[in-house]
């Protein structure tokens, strides 16, 4: 009993300094070399992609964002809209609001966004695109579908007094396909889109 | 490209990517837990801890040194999330609540990474990197080690000794998993991952609104959370964050991390009994049922029956736009069915019947191809039980690989596939009748009960993924959960770790003309069967009262 009492107690020895060489190895010098080679080779995108304009710091270009009128939760119909999300675009509360494809709260929820999505657009509801009233899984999609884009269109060009088929060609140069051409959707980036949106209706 | 044609391609790059690499990682793999040479750092490391590497050890002794490693883990992981705004990095954040510390231990150290936490609010860098990202690559680790001591049972003879658990351990680590680790956390930052140790960083946008943007050493916990089967996500949004996983080439290359290792261990047990075919026949179970799962749950969500998907027009609640249904589905049945637990949408909001589907995947015990390590010995421990229904059917001693499966071998195998079962059962049924289900639902009804029964199969069967609806962070489901997950991952090893000594005790017996040809499309077939009458069997009541009530209904 005391030997097999004493080889637990040196297994447990052995196991605790197991734990801490193996911790600074896989904790310290694994996460460091990592960052160390990230930083100097791609900094800007180990740091969270981050987009300036004149100079400013205007948000990163996968988080997606509200395109609110200032101080207000309503839609800046100025701005390419962004898909619903389950935290006003918040980053430090991400995550969806993991309610089941038949339930009753999320066939309201959808039909409400549907009748909005298609009264601001001025476009029947059926050409409502499924993304434009569904919350993504992050609730910071930065992205919508070429076809909810495509519908916003016309009320963009309108409110910015810009030639729709020049809109369209924006969305269209914007668009990206599936990576390496099979993977993912094709996607629209909102705030890469409204910031050229914002330079074009400046000139 | 039309998507059913671009998500064929995109499930056919996969498996030839797997398939490409299976024979070189594998034999990599064997080479490395068969070598006779330590590293120079590891020798080192040996050293420092005062461990000899070249001691053969009985199972007693592998098992013992497996459950001390992860108690102290446990403790120490327990320890630095109680005490993280103390430490250096806390970015402002309190200690952890000591229930969720310690659910939040027993689900890293155990392989789970069930999260009853939101990372972006919650953990410091210093708890992310030093705590919970080691145990990612040494829970891990061990798994391998474990399966590793089985194939030897089977592959040694008359002999007590199954290796050595440090020696496993730290070649595991070093050899495997880091290198693997540098290079998929260095391409991930090359796709827009992050990876540095800022602060929460606010910025103004053209709006005039503040938003934080995260900092975090992401793509290096990313890489490892894939690679060892872990799934613990840096941020709530898990792998539907951007910043854990920007594109559809990232979203690709996770569900190949995440499927590389458990994948290629068959082949490395087939190297070390020294048999090609019998690896193929095991990787071919696991394959057949991946992909039967895959294909279900894609045209379950392509086909979006569910009311509210119906009035949406697709099944993209819960989903990112850059990953779409294809692409979800593909991840959503790849970690549920490696134990990873990690989620590029969320799961809760899939349709009814592919929340069944994802359920059922784990009630097969994590074994299609399972997580790292314990999805090949769960997968053995299965092939034990179908050559024993066969044995029965033709009245033969069932042998196999040349080893006897007598009545000691039988219960322990027996006693294996007993534990996760029990385990989900009686915890869904506990936390019904103590009335602690109801009050954690987001949902309501049949889906409601679904939400539960998943929390305690994901648990139970260290997967860690969520119908993300279900309120876990009380004490009672903290504590539950967290017995659950670690009950769920080492009394199962103990079985599989006295297995394997028995196993390698005996003497080969040689294969005659009435031997079952465990290496034949037939066994595959035989294995399969067995797996999924077994599982059907034992978990189709409860599933009836959740997700198969709410898909037939809609």
């Amino acid at each position: 009993m005391n030997t097999s009492f004493a080889n637990s107690a040196r297994m447990v020895g052995a196991a605790l300094r197991m734990l801490l060489v193996l911790t600074v190895l896989t904790g310290v010098v694994y996460p460091l070399l990592v960052t160390g080679i990230g930083q100097a080779a791609f900094q800007h995108k180990a740091n969270g992609s981050l987009v300036k304009v004149d100079g400013k710091e205007v948000g990163s270009e996968l988080i997606g964002q509200n395109w609110n009128l200032p101080g207000t939760d309503k839609p800046d119909p100025k701005y390419f809209q962004p898909r619903p999300s389950n935290s006003a675009y918040d980053p430090l509360s991400t995550g969806s609001s993991q309610l089941g494809a038949s339930d009753p709260r999320l066939v309201k929820r959808v039909e409400a966004a549907r009748a909005q999505v298609a009264a601001f657009n001025a476009v029947p509801e059926s050409r409502v695109p499924a993304d434009a009233v569904t919350g993504s899984a992050s609730a910071i999609d930065p992205d919508i579908s070429p076809a909810y884009a495509g519908i916003q269109i016309d009320r963009v060009a309108r409110v910015n007094r810009l030639p729709a088929a020049q809109v369209r060609r924006l969305v269209r140069d914007h668009t990206d396909g599936r990576a390496l051409g099979f993977m993912g959707e094709p996607r629209v980036n909102v705030l890469e889109l409204n910031i050229a949106l914002t330079k074009l209706a400046r000139h | 490209m039309s998507p059913v044609l671009a998500d064929v391609l995109t499930v056919v790059a996969l498996t030839g990517a797997l398939a490409l690499v299976h024979r070189p990682l594998g034999d990599h793999m064997a080479a490395v837990y068969c070598s006779k040479k330590h590293l120079r750092v590891e020798r080192w490391i040996y050293r420092a801890v005062g461990a000899n590497p070249d001691t053969e050890m009985r199972w007693p002794v592998y098992l013992r040194g497996v459950l001390a490693f992860s108690a102290v883990g446990v403790l120490f992981l327990y320890l630095v999330q109680r005490v993280q705004d103390k430490l250096p990095l806390s970015l402002g954040f309190k200690p952890v609540s000591p229930d969720q510390a310690f659910n939040t231990a027993a689900s890293f150290v155990s392989n789970t990474n069930w999260q009853s936490y939101a990372g972006e609010t919650a953990m410091s860098h210093v708890t992310q990197t030093m705590g919970l990202a080691v145990q990612n690559f040494v829970s891990a680790a061990v798994g391998i080690a474990v399966a590793v001591a089985l194939v030897r049972g089977f592959a040694r003879s008359r002999t007590g000794g199954l290796g050595n658990f440090w020696a496993d351990l730290v070649r595991g680590t070093i050899r495997i998993l880091i290198p693997l680790s540098v290079v998929a956390a260095v391409v991930l930052i090359a796709c827009g991952a992050i990876q540095n140790f800022g602060d929460i960083h606010t910025v103004t946008t053209l709006t005039g609104d503040k938003q934080s943007i995260s900092p975090g050493a992401v793509a290096s916990q990313e890489a490892i959370k894939d690679i060892g089967t872990n799934g613990g996500g840096y941020f709530n949004a898990n792998s539907a964050h951007p910043f854990e996983n920007p594109d559809g080439f990232t979203n690709w290359l996770e569900i190949f991390l995440l499927l590389v290792i458990p994948f290629s261990l068959p082949r490395t047990f087939a190297t070390m009994v020294g048999s090609a075919r019998q690896g193929y026949a095991i990787v071919a179970a696991m394959g057949v049922i991946w992909l039967a799962a895959l294909v279900a749950v894609t045209w379950l969500e392509y086909a979006h029956p569910g009311t509210a998907s119906q009035l949406a027009g697709g099944s993209m609640e819960g989903k990112e736009q850059r990953f779409g249904e294809g692409n979800s589905s593909l991840f959503a049945v790849s970690t549920t069915m490696t134990s990873t637990g990690s989620v590029d949408s969320f799961h809760d909001s899939f349709q009814g019947l592919s929340g069944g589907v994802l359920l059922l995947g784990m009630m097969l015990g994590e074994i299609a191809p399972g997580g790292v390590g314990s999805g090949l010995y769960g997968m053995l421990v299965m092939a034990v039980i179908a050559v024993f229904i066969a044995g029965l059917m033709v009245g033969r001693t069932p042998e196999y690989l040349g080893k006897k499966i007598g009545s000691r071998e039988i219960k322990l195998a027996a006693c294996y596939i007993l534990i996760t079962p029990a385990l989900v059962l009686t915890g869904t049924a506990l936390a019904m009748a103590l009335g602690k289900g109801v009050p954690s639902m987001t949902n309501h009804g049949a889906h409601g009960f679904s939400e539960v029964l998943y929390a305690y199969t994901s648990a139970s069967n260290n997967n860690g993924s969520a119908f993300a609806g279900f309120g876990a962070d009380t004490t009672y489901h903290n504590t539950m959960l967290g017995l659950c997950m670690l009950l769920g991952r080492f009394l199962p090893m103990v079985f599989v770790l006295a297995l394997a000594g028995s196993l390698a005790e005996q003497k080969p017996i040689p294969a005659t003309a009435g031997t079952l040809r465990t290496e034949k499309p037939l066994f595959t077939g035989l294995l399969v069967g067995a797996i999924v009458i077994i599982t059907g069997l034992t978990f189709f009541p409860a599933l009836a009262l959740g997700p198969l009530a709410e898909g037939l209904a809609s």
